[in-house]
């Protein structure tokens, strides 16, 4: 299936070739660039290129692979940061240098490295397809090495072994490898979701107390540039209560990604003790490397999570940003010339999104073992205008809604989490998880804080056309006390000791803020001044 | 490799910029070529399109005078860049050709125009601080070696001043100075011979790629990459540190936009390109610092937001590629405040590694963060008083009008002057401290 090129337009690559087929990855030109086919006609096809075309020739080879676009599982995979196409960069560094340039043969995953393989079969053995052959540690995860089709052992390895190596031989040859390839594209398989009611803990205040995340929900914060969508990823990534966290750089800063790796390498995890970047992976597509490879990461990252799921593991992804993401797929749908729908977005967009959204969630592996997926998006709409085509269609399919505030971010309000608009489809669910294992007056001390912070609102536009001096002393009061829950309690400094807090410490804050408006308000109801009533709140706590 | 010269005399249309090419065989994307006009002038063109045998070309210079019987000549090569040491003190077109009266340097090294992306695992962290002179930014919104922060101005504002202010003003924290490369894309003579007269004072090195106002469109596009291309080369390679001003992006945006719509690409927000994001992150992305080289690029583009609106495409998409933003106000300009920088909407995301001990002062961020608290409060107050007035508000407000007023008037308003560091910190200082706000 080999075919040569006939026009070329920007990433889009027509090209005379029989017997292709859809979503089939193919090489193209003397270089070697990888690409899709992306549309069939009759004795051609169109390719999209994941890579700069920059003097590819008319006329030039192109080769068919004969499989989809794929991404290698198996040990290895933490630790690493891998562009779009699951190309390992600091390999690629140590193969062409600083700059990003075409190179071929660096397998995603380090053949080289010797694993130690624990059989679970022995020679001889009749096994099924997807049958446990035996196992590799890698640190904290288990990889299982699973039979890829039915038939008989002929031989089984035991202890040291490499990924390029069969740890394991049928009958008829056919070896058994510790590393598998998987369509990134097309979902892994489970025996069965799970309905998510377990708790997320993401350590931030805002989050964890008003807008809670559950195990395998998704959630999205959009905000406009400056508000602190990438430094609230990275604080998630960093203190999440998850086994492993998948960070998606897509279409974003360089400096960012370095600056995260260079951070997780030195901070440790706060359970685990090990460096945090054991238990991350990073997929990066920067703004100014390929833009189909960068709607491309998206799948490459949801694939790999998808893996660790299946080990029984609580696994997060972590997106900035899906607006990117959006793009890419805008221009490579111009460039194939489609149709457009609202702002030139393809039509599909909602439906691939959703499809993607799908992805996430709390499942029965296929071995039987309680695995989630959950998913944290960041969204850039344009000029900060929420009615834009991907924020809306993500609000249609996610759980979590943590609108980031401009106005919040200059006056240096982080994380600028806007707490009357935002929402949380989950509160009610692991409101109960709280109450039981944190403190039993969670959701209540919820429901006052609500009520203070919209009383205080109204309270605000009255001030506004009064002035404060002419409130009462209660609602003077009231302000006061909004102005702590503000300034103490949903402001986390992500610099700070502060930028974790654990459920337990939430609780207590929070409980410490609504204890001293208690005592005062019950000071102002005796008859004392406002100051002299705060002085009494302050005595007791 | 060809073994001749590929030439063709088959256009079959042109318009705007762009032409078409027929017949043509074994032809690359990206190759340059030249076209031979029927009076003999001879300018560049690059291949944009190939659809079958039928070429796409983008020419670089005016299409007056072209006929269908122009000669067009295939290089078999992509566009590349002349690079060398001597590029240092020399002023070029947006075509890469000297104008300033001296012969062509010779090439080290050709580069590629459009630059590779830089491995974000081989990035290093920008984190050395670089002063500006500038109390808004030093202390407020630190500028720091490797870093992109655009200038984020409205059309009658000092963009020019703050700019060139900068220029003569920057200093590494080593003490060190940087070579500039200045890229200037449809600027009118006026503001042409003001930044050429800054760089000619400043004494240390330059190299000015100038596009102006009359000048060919197309190469607007051109002139900032071999400006970064140029920078890339002296940083990495001769181990510079380098400053690269570009002003304007709205100029590039618009050039980028008329290009588009000769091609008659979908237009997106405004009738700017969909892929604006993509376009303008390939210019912004190239700066940084590399691990195990001694350069560095810092980029300093101005943006001049049409009708003052921050929320334009151009500066909404500037601004989500770039760590940070400089943002000037038209209300403090008119007050006569200098610089005029607005400081709640301004931002740089690479402040926290380039300041505290062992960059600027240890007690830098807790002032920077105090003088911001209540500036937003005393910004807050002044929408309280046009409604309420002075006399129903609270002493506490009252004294966040008085410490805004004095803020803008004493800290941000500093005037031509330079101020170091320390100074700018302790004007902060002095400042909170006569208002009795501790720096908590």
């Amino acid at each position: 299936m080999d075919g040569i090129i006939t026009c070329i337009s920007g990433s889009t690559v027509t090209v005379a070739i029989s017997g292709a087929k859809m979503c089939d990855m193919v090489l193209v030109g003397h270089a070697g660039l990888i690409g899709e086919v992306v549309r069939l006609e009759e004795e051609k096809a169109i390719v999209q290129v994941y890579e700069n075309t920059l003097g590819l020739g008319i006329g030039e080879p192109v080769a068919g692979t004969g499989k989809q676009l794929t991404v290698s599982l198996g040990p290895g995979l933490v630790s690493n940061m891998y562009d779009g196409l699951q190309r390992p960069l600091e390999r690629v560094r140590a193969a062409v240098g600083p700059f990003i340039r075409t190179c071929r043969d660096i397998p995603p995953l380090d053949t080289g490295a010797e694993w130690n393989f624990e059989p679970d079969r022995k020679a001889g053995d009749e096994v099924k397809a997807g049958d446990v052959i035996g196992r590799i540690r890698e640190g904290a995860f288990v990889h299982l090495v699973t039979a890829p089709c039915a038939g008989r052992l002929e031989q089984v390895q035991s202890g040291a072994c490499t990924l390029a190596e069969p740890v394991a031989r049928y009958t008829d040859g056919s070896g058994v490898f510790a590393q598998q390839e998987w369509p990134v594209r097309r979902p892994r398989p489970f025996r069965r979701k799970l309905p998510p009611v377990l708790p997320l803990v993401t350590g931030q205040r805002v989050i964890d107390f008003l807008f809670p995340l559950v195990r395998g929900g998704t959630a999205i914060f959009p905000g406009g540039f400056g508000t602190g969508k990438t430094i609230l990823e990275q604080t998630i990534a960093k203190f999440a209560d998850a086994d492993l966290v998948v960070y998606v750089g897509c279409g974003e800063r360089g400096n960012e990604m370095a600056e995260l790796l260079e951070e997780f390498r030195s901070l440790r995890d706060q359970r685990s003790s090990a460096s945090l970047l054991a238990r991350t992976i990073v997929v990066v597509n920067t703004s100014n490397m390929p833009v189909a490879a960068r709607e491309a990461s998206i799948y490459t990252a949801v694939t790999m999570a998808e893996y660790y799921r299946d080990m029984g593991l609580h696994v997060l992804l972590l997106a900035d940003s899906i607006s990117r993401w959006g793009e890419a797929l805008r221009e490579i749908s111009s460039s194939l010339e489609e149709m457009p729908g609202e702002e030139g977005y393809p039509t599909y967009l909602s439906s691939r999104l959703a499809a993607f959204f799908e992805r996430a969630g709390t499942v029965e592996t296929l071995g039987g073992a309680i695995g989630s997926l959950t998913m944290i998006l960041s969204v850039s709409p344009p000029g900060g205008d929420f009615s834009e085509p991907v924020t809306q269609a993500c609000l249609r399919t996610t759980g979590v809604f943590l609108m980031l505030d401009t106005t919040l971010a200059h006056s240096r309000h982080y994380p600028a989490i806007n707490w009357s608009q935002s929402y949380s489809l989950y509160a009610a669910g692991v409101t109960g998880h709280f109450i039981a294992h944190v403190s039993p007056a969670w959701g209540e001390m919820q429901q006052r804080c609500r009520e203070l912070l919209q009383r205080e609102a109204t309270l605000r536009e009255v001030a506004e056309i009064v002035g404060a001096e002419g409130l009462q002393d209660a609602d003077r009061l009231l302000m006061m006390t909004t102005e702590r829950i503000r300034s103490e309690f949903l402001r986390q400094n992500a610099y700070s000791d502060d930028a974790f807090s654990s459920p337990e410490q939430t609780a207590a804050r929070m409980g410490a803020i609504l204890g001293s408006h208690d005592r005062a308000e019950a000071g102002l109801k005796q008859g004392l001044s406002l100051d002299e009533a705060l002085e009494g709140g302050r005595d007791a706590s | 490799m060809r073994l001749c010269e590929h030439r063709y005399r088959t256009v079959s249309s042109v318009g705007g910029p762009l032409m078409f090419v027929e017949g043509v065989f074994s032809v690359r994307m990206g190759e340059m070529v030249r076209i031979i006009y029927p009076d003999g002038t001879a300018v560049a063109g690059e291949v944009l399109k190939i659809s079958g045998r039928t070429v796409l070309i983008q020419v670089f210079g005016e299409t007056a005078g072209i006929d269908l019987g122009a000669k067009v000549i295939f290089s078999d090569t992509v566009r590349r860049a002349p690079l060398a040491r001597s590029m240092v003190g020399r002023v070029f077109n947006g075509s890469f050709e000297p104008i300033d009266g001296l012969p062509p340097f010779i090439p080290e090294q050709w580069g590629e125009v459009n630059g590779l992306p830089i491995n974000p695992t081989a990035r290093a962290c920008p984190e050395e601080f670089i002063e500006t002179g500038f109390t808004a930014i030093d202390t407020l919104n630190t500028l720091v070696k490797g870093q992109k922060l655009p200038i984020f101005s409205c059309a009658g504002l000092p963009s020019r001043e703050v700019a060139a202010g900068i220029l003569r003003n920057a200093r590494l924290a080593g003490g060190g100075e940087f070579v500039v490369v200045f890229v200037a894309l449809g600027l009118t003579h006026h503001d042409y011979s003001f930044y050429m007269d800054t760089l000619q004072e400043m004494g240390t090195g330059f190299v000015a790629f100038v596009n102006r106002a009359d000048e060919p469109v197309v190469e607007r596009l051109l002139a900032p990459r071999f400006g970064l291309t140029c920078a890339e080369y002296l940083a990495f390679v001769c181990a510079m540190d380098m400053l690269v001003v570009v002003t304007d992006i709205t100029n590039y945006c618009d050039a980028l936009r008329e290009v588009s719509t000769a091609r008659e690409e979908l237009p997106g927000r405004r009738g700017y390109p969909g892929y604006m994001y993509s376009d303008l992150a390939s210019l912004y992305e190239r700066a940084g610092r590399i691990q195990g080289s001694a350069g560095s690029v810092t980029m300093l583009p101005v943006v001049t937001m049409p009708e003052d609106d921050i929320t334009h495409p151009i500066p909404d998409l500037t601004g989500y590629i770039t760590e940070g933003q400089i943002v000037l106000s038209r209300e403090l300009h008119q007050r006569g405040v200098f610089p005029p920088i607005d400081v709640l909407p301004s931002l740089s995301r690479l402040m926290q590694h380039g300041i505290g001990a062992g960059h600027t002062r240890e007690d830098h961020r807790r002032i920077a963060d105090a003088l911001y608290r209540h500036y937003a409060k005393g910004r807050y107050a002044r929408g309280l008083e046009a409604v309420v007035g002075r006399e129903g508000m609270m002493e506490s407000d009252r004294v966040m009008l008085d410490f805004s007023d004095a803020f803008e008037a004493e800290v941000i308003g500093q005037g031509t002057a330079r101020r170091e560091i320390g100074a700018s910190l302790d004007a902060g200082m002095a400042l909170l401290r006569r208002f009795s706000l501790e720096a908590t």
